[in-house]
């Protein structure tokens, strides 16, 4: 910004000290927070991590028995939720960005981004009260007609509040950030590519699908990444959508479902004491450390791309 | 028209005279719409077959659907048979593309319609005005909630402005180097915790040094402000980067100091997008369920005290009465959306409140 300073020396007057030490002292208060985050969620959860059940009354025989099926439910609650939202939200970003009536566009991106108003607890109700009651007969015609294959094998839940559902709901929510994303890459495009695409006969589909996608690609996986990672951390839709038993499966219709980690500490944390805290601590300890990982690798995407801004 | 002497007709078959050469071999304008309107009709009807043979209610919305989904292929057979391959496949994009938009709406649409219609219920002067102590059954209310909420909130807002405030003015105004990129990645990478880690820590903070199971709404405050702070900064420092150098090099030029620069020059120019980022970053934690269930708990009475005692939050506040139903719980249920559709409404406010800011008070550049 102001290169004139680092040549010239400019005079320190008390309040540029004052200033400039409060600014610092604020930033470092970042590293200083995330820091305390890492450490305060590790003291607290290290003597979980060698427990028993002798220790902590809800470990079945040891910690890692407990957190495996919740590891799982995790990411696979999250995988489904992105599959559905990604070729959704790269067909509303090309809708917006390229499609829409030009005046339209930008009224619609913020209709798309109000999903994002939303409270969690509010899709949960609804996940409950709306969406679980009207996905369930599609669920029992599933399992009766495509029963054979393995992922919609029966019985069919009674209630419809299983996995599906849960990734359903999550889809919904992870759809306008991923959306955002796509749509700021597609816009991005240079004319000129897209103008010479159609200048050479193509149609609007050709037009996109080689001067558009090939563009937005590395911006489409980390809107993907970062829809990931905020569908790993979400809690309260899933943990009242969700009727969880915490079996390891990928049967989606039935009524035995793994639970997720967020989920699980939401439900269990009010009733719980003793080592049962330290364990559901651990457990938000390794759900951090998941989705510090995968937030980095979507950042160290983006930043490959200098030209691409951000997120958000 | 169709007797002129042009000379291509002789080679195509007589049945398709050409009217105008510059349409033939394309669908005209109004062929998607008559294409949806049939397959929603032909899908209308064979419902209307389906629901009289089993005897039961039309279904509307399957219906529309059905023949929604019918469009699809549909388009692109007529297309492939008149127009060719390759806009048969634009037009199926076409379709596919606003289908997607559709598909968002839908969800959008009907949390919408059932939050105003099952939260009007209970939306009356009795929910505004009392807590649930003592309540069981019918009656009570969220003031409990709706204070807790916003004590929290502001406390939060409290902590996490200043900093995030500061920061940002260290990353556009100071920042150099290696704790500069670093603030930048973990903040970043701050942006992703999950909200429920965040309720965890501030629980883990407090239990530590005041004893476990320590549940207060300064904890709740921190929790929410962890979640904050990044978000202020992320918007801040887009708002002033985009303060023009120009402005801080006359100031300079002026002898003005670099930190008066900042609070005369820089700050006024960008307040407008700064207030609007602030208050979309509240708009985002005033919903946040997950961290105050843990740090905070639930209570059915009033407190005022953040520092002393459990606090009840509209997002709790929905949570518990979904949670834990007694006797009748159609009462709590009704409860449950009443503060759901007062948290959409707060929500919605700062978020129309917050647009309102930017366009109204956003600097003006260039008389």
């Amino acid at each position: 910004m102001s290169s004139a300073s680092t040549a010239i020396k400019a005079k320190q007057r008390p309040g540029d000290r004052v200033f400039s030490g409060s600014a610092v002292f604020a930033g470092s208060m970042i590293l200083l927070t995330l820091a305390a985050v890492a450490i305060f969620l590790i003291v607290q959860s290290l003597p979980a991590l060698f427990a028993t059940s002798e220790d902590a009354s809800i470990l079945p025989t040891n910690f890692w028995a407990y957190v495996g099926p919740l590891v799982f439910g995790t990411i696979w609650a999250a995988a489904l939720a992105l599959i559905m939202a990604l070729p959704v939200s790269i067909g509303i970003a090309l809708f917006i960005s390229h499609y829409a009536p030009r005046r339209l566009a930008s009224l619609l991106g913020y209709i798309v981004d109000l999903l994002a108003a939303v409270p969690s607890v509010v899709f949960g109700l609804w996940g409950i009260g709306v969406l679980a009651p009207a996905v369930q007969p599609v669920y029992s015609w599933l399992v009766d007609n495509l029963g054979w294959f393995p992922l919609f094998a029966g019985p069919v839940s009674g209630t419809g509040r299983t996995i599906l559902t849960a990734g359903i709901v999550l889809a919904v929510m992870v759809l306008p950030i991923m959306t955002a994303i796509n749509r700021e890459v597609f816009l991005q495009t240079p004319v000129l590519h897209e103008e010479a695409a159609l200048a050479l006969g193509a149609t609007r589909w050709e037009m996109i699908r080689t001067a558009v996608l090939p563009f937005g690609r590395s911006g489409i996986v980390s809107a993907s990444v970062l829809g990931l990672g905020r569908a790993l951390g979400e809690t309260m839709a899933v943990a009242m959508v969700l009727s969880a038993t915490g079996a390891v499966t990928f049967e989606l219709l039935t009524s035995v479902n793994p639970s997720t980690i967020a989920a699980n500490i939401a439900l269990s944390f009010p009733e719980a004491y003793g080592m049962n805290v330290n364990v559901l601590i651990a457990t938000g300890l390794i759900l951090f450390v998941v989705t510090f990982a995968v937030n980095a690798f979507a950042r160290w995407i983006v930043s490959r791309r200098k030209e691409f801004s951000g997120a958000n | 028209m169709t007797t002129t002497t042009n000379p291509e007709p002789a080679t195509r078959p007589a049945a398709s005279p050409i009217v105008n050469t510059f349409t033939a071999g394309r669908l005209p304008s109004y062929a998607p719409w008559l294409v949806l309107g049939t397959a929603i009709l032909v899908a209308a009807a064979v419902f209307g077959v389906l629901a009289l043979a089993a005897g039961s209610g039309y279904d509307w919305g399957g219906a529309i659907l059905v023949g929604a989904l019918l469009y699809i292929p549909s388009i692109w057979l007529f297309s492939m048979l008149v127009e060719g391959r390759r806009r048969a496949m634009d037009r199926l994009v076409t379709a596919l593309v606003t289908g997607a938009f559709v598909l968002a709406m839908i969800p959008l649409i009907s949390l919408t319609i059932t939050v105003v219609t099952f939260g009007l219920a209970r939306f009356d002067a009795e929910f505004f005005t009392f807590s649930m102590r003592n309540v069981t059954g019918e009656g009570g209310g969220a003031l409990h909630a709706i204070v807790g909420t916003l004590l929290m909130t502001g406390a939060a807002a409290v902590i996490s402005i200043p900093i995030g405030l500061m920061t940002s003015i260290y990353l556009v105004e100071y920042g150099r180097g290696r704790l500069a990129r670093g603030i930048t990645f973990l903040v970043d990478v701050m942006t992703g915790i999950p909200s429920i880690v965040a309720g965890l820590f501030a629980y883990a903070v407090f239990s530590i040094f005041l004893g476990p199971g320590t549940r207060t709404g300064i904890a709740g405050a921190v929790s929410l402000a962890v979640l904050m702070i990044p978000v202020v900064v992320r918007s801040s420092e887009e708002m002033l980067r985009l303060v023009p150098n120009e402005l801080r090099e006359a100031a300079y030029a002026l002898g003005v100091p670099k930190w008066l620069t900042i609070v005369k020059v820089v700050l006024p120019t960008s307040i407008a997008g700064i207030t609007t980022g602030i208050m979309l970053s509240i708009a985002r934690v005033i919903g946040e369920t997950a961290p105050l269930l843990i740090a905070a708990g639930f209570t059915a009475s009033m407190n005022y005290n953040l520092f002393d005692g459990r606090m009840q939050s509209l997002p709790v506040f929905v949570y518990t009465q979904y949670a834990n139903q007694g006797n009748p719980p159609e009462a709590y249920l009704d409860r449950a959306w009443a503060a759901a559709l007062t948290l959409i409404l707060i929500v919605m406010a700062l978020n129309l409140i917050a647009r309102l800011v930017a366009r109204f008070f956003a600097p003006k550049f260039g008389r």
